[in-house]
């Protein structure tokens, strides 16, 4: 099962001036539910819409199940997509969209009833089977645009943003639904979705795109836990940026960091970094730890003292935005409202943010473009709006 | 609690952040199956609709309009039918008392091979009509803005000349010395001893010329609102261009085709002027004949006989119509879909 099945060859697509797919290589195994995630204009429907066939690519190849299908029109792939805004025929029955690809394969009438059939009670729609597709809710319309395209048996599934429509607690509920559907039928999904949460939980492997190339590819804990750049470090969830360069290395597996306003700062070398390049530090806020209280030295703890800008509570959590040497930081933290012996901490309060070296990791390049990405507000809360 | 900052800024760093984040992280619970509930409460309106007000205050704004309409339609139309079994007398006026023997008449096979020649020709007119505007609404909707207000434009421009100057103009065209007639003659299609001109083809030619534009705005109007992703997810599961025009887009302009076939099939049943000009006495349409009983025989009673013939050939299709339509209607609202 581990071998290539989809695979884009050196993928390139331009509309005008812009270049929506940028020499993009890509293998997807078979049977995989991989997603390409990124923000929008990043190139990932183009990347879909290459694999369905309706785009043809200005060079490259795209490649199915060991045979090129680069050239072929979309109703000669064993592909299917699921269109963001389900592109559902509303002429039709529930029971005539499902069958619509079995009446045009000219399927015998009564096979095409039974996988109707089939089909209907897998998405649990048998009763809605006569609606037209107005009268269906967002969630239906949905259920019925998969089993559409799952009663062709395609090779590979192509979904494209099929969730945007739905509310977030419907949402929630299909993807529940997507994954259970992607376990029972077991064909390649390709997804593709802007939802960073969304491609977490349902995908075995992510690419990240941006400007239209990859800006890297692996399972979501992996992209989570060790982005390869500061694209992929801003887009999936929060961090903190820091600039500075390499310093020195005590050793071997870590760097001393100079960042200025903040001197001494360990960080794990993954990339062996040389001293004296540049570098952002990035650090999740969920790997800072805050008290009141300084903490015990450690070899790899890195420990500063920090003022409290700002608290927001976030139900399951609280956001810290802290000031230390001349940066926000932000950091999240589990409320400890039973540890009746602490004293809560409050705006303008001092304490101690620490973490440990191995948390951090350092990325070699940040674009100004990034800076979106960042949840970091202009300037604190409270301040003067023309004070820096 | 540790969030003593205030209301006021939580609302604004929290919004920031679910910007951000999207959705919240997603748990598998195993109530999440269950399925939404369906969208019933979607008929009420239908149901509900308020008492008689609303329809006393429609009717008051109608009024005049009704008045108009029939004050000058439908008082007109009955008149013809009356006139219809009233004896002609010699001076061209209407004589007294009540007679079937023009109804009789109607029946003579002179008649019948007129009617049936203006059934045809109408049919035929709407036919060519539907088979060339279908593929231009297609084209002009699918064009990208400029050149669908080009298109649309040369689709209008002919009515800037008047409709009789065009069929004289079609008429010096497929004169035996005319351009198109010397031309086909010089590529040796034609013999030199072919008429063009004073033939029903000829009337069936005009007459598509002249309805065509008024084909293609109604089919291009729904064919701009058409969905064309559907045609690719037609693709996608696996339809070939053509079965993806016919099963998907065709159904998805029927509104479009309806009101076309509509505006075409009911004025070339009652055409008059373009026979005339450029057909012979091969191809007289009733309407001709309406013409001629009035302005030759002046026999009055005959030409209204026709008429109502013609009135009532021309309310059986629109009836049909406008009946397959409510249907239609009927259904969408059970459907759901506004009236």
């Amino acid at each position: 099962m581990n071998t290539e099945f989809l695979e884009f060859r050196g993928v390139s697509k331009r509309f005008g001036a812009v270049r929506a797919v940028d020499d993009v290589s890509l293998e997807i195994k078979k049977g995989e539910f991989f997603s390409l995630l990124g923000p929008s204009g990043c190139g990932k429907t183009t990347m879909l819409r290459l694999a369905a066939g309706f785009e043809e690519p200005d060079a490259g190849r795209v490649i199915l199940d060991g045979r090129d299908i680069t050239d072929l029109p979309p109703d000669k792939r064993k592909v299917n997509t699921i269109f963001q805004s389900y592109a559902l025929f509303p002429h039709m029955t529930v029971r005539d969209n499902i069958a619509f690809g079995l009446a045009i394969a000219k399927r015998p009438k009564k096979d095409i009833r039974d996988e109707v059939d089939r089909m209907l009670a897998l998405i649990r729609m048998a009763e809605q089977a006569d609606k037209k597709p107005d009268l269906l809710s967002g969630g239906q319309k949905q259920r019925v645009a998969v089993a559409r395209a799952l009663i062709n048996k395609p090779d590979v599934l192509l979904l494209d943003e099929p969730l945007a429509a739905l509310d977030l607690k419907l949402r929630q509920k299909m993807l529940i639904e997507l994954d259970l559907i992607h376990d029972e039928v077991g064909i390649t999904f390709l997804y593709v979705t802007h939802d960073q949460a969304e491609a977490m939980s349902l995908s075995d492997r992510i690419a990240v795109m941006d400007g239209g190339r990859i800006e890297q590819v692996g399972a979501p804990a992996e992209i989570y836990e060790s982005p390869r750049t500061s694209f992929v470090a801003a887009f999936i969830g929060d961090t903190n940026f820091l600039e500075g360069r390499v310093q020195d290395c005590p050793d071997r597996e870590y760097c001393r960091l100079a960042i200025a306003g903040l001197p001494g700062i360990l960080c794990f070398n993954d990339k062996s970094l040389q001293p004296g390049q540049p570098i952002y530090l990035s650090i999740r806020p969920e790997k800072v730890h805050i008290s009141r209280e300084r903490p015990e030295e450690e070899p790899q703890r890195n420990c500063l003292p920090a003022v409290i800008e700002d608290v927001i509570y976030l139900g399951a959590n609280t956001k810290y935005w802290v000031r230390a040497g001349g940066y926000r930081i932000q950091v999240l933290r589990q409320h400890a409202r039973y540890f009746l012996d602490e004293r809560p901490l409050r705006w303008k309060d001092e304490a101690w943010i620490w973490w440990h070296a191995d948390d951090g990791f350092m990325l070699d390049r940040f674009r100004k473009a990034d800076e979106g990405l960042l949840a970091v507000p202009p300037r604190s809360v409270g301040e003067p709006l023309n004070g820096k | 609690m540790g969030n003593e900052g205030g209301g006021k800024r939580t609302e604004f760093l929290d919004s920031d952040i679910s910007q951000k984040r999207g959705s919240e992280p997603l748990r598998r619970t195993s109530d999440g199956r269950s399925s939404e509930s369906a969208p019933g409460r979607r008929f009420d309106p239908i149901f509900k609709r308020p008492g008689l007000r609303p329809r006393r205050a429609e009717l008051l704004v109608s009024l005049p309009t009704l008045l108009w309409l029939g004050l000058f339609i439908v008082v007109p139309t009955l008149l013809v039918f009356v006139i219809a079994f009233r004896p002609a007398n010699p001076y061209g006026g209407i004589g007294g008392g009540w007679t079937l023997d023009t109804i009789r008449a109607l029946g003579t096979p002179n008649y019948l091979t007129i009617a049936w020649r203006t059934l045809w020709i109408s049919l035929l007119t709407t036919a060519l009509c539907l088979v060339l505007a279908v593929p231009s609404g297609y084209t002009i909707a699918r064009a990208s803005r400029k050149w669908r207000n080009r298109l649309l434009m040369l689709v209008v421009v002919p009515f800037w000349t008047s409709f009789l100057v065009r069929v004289f103009a079609w008429k010096s065209l497929l004169h035996p010395e005319g351009m198109i007639k010397k031309a086909l003659e010089a590529l040796g299609l034609v013999g030199p001893e072919t008429t063009l001109l004073y033939h029903p083809a000829a009337v069936v030619l005009v007459m598509v010329y002249t309805f065509l534009p008024f084909t293609i705005l109604p089919i291009y109007a729904a064919a701009e609102k058409f969905d064309y992703r559907l045609l690719e997810a037609a693709r996608d599961l696996g339809a070939r261009p053509f079965q993806a025009f016919r099963k998907i887009f065709l159904p998805g302009v029927r509104r479009g085709i309806l009101t076309a076939l509509l505006v075409v099939f009911i004025p070339a049943l009652g055409s008059y002027i373009i026979p005339d000009l450029v057909g012979g006495p091969g191809s007289e349409m009733l309407g001709n004949k309406i013409a001629q009983r009035v302005f030759t025989d002046r026999n009055l009673p005959h030409a209204s006989a026709l008429s109502a013939v013609l009135v009532l050939a021309v309310l059986a299709p629109l009836i049909a119509v406008l009946v397959l339509q409510r249907k239609n209607k009927k259904a969408d609202i059970i459907m759901g879909e506004a009236p």
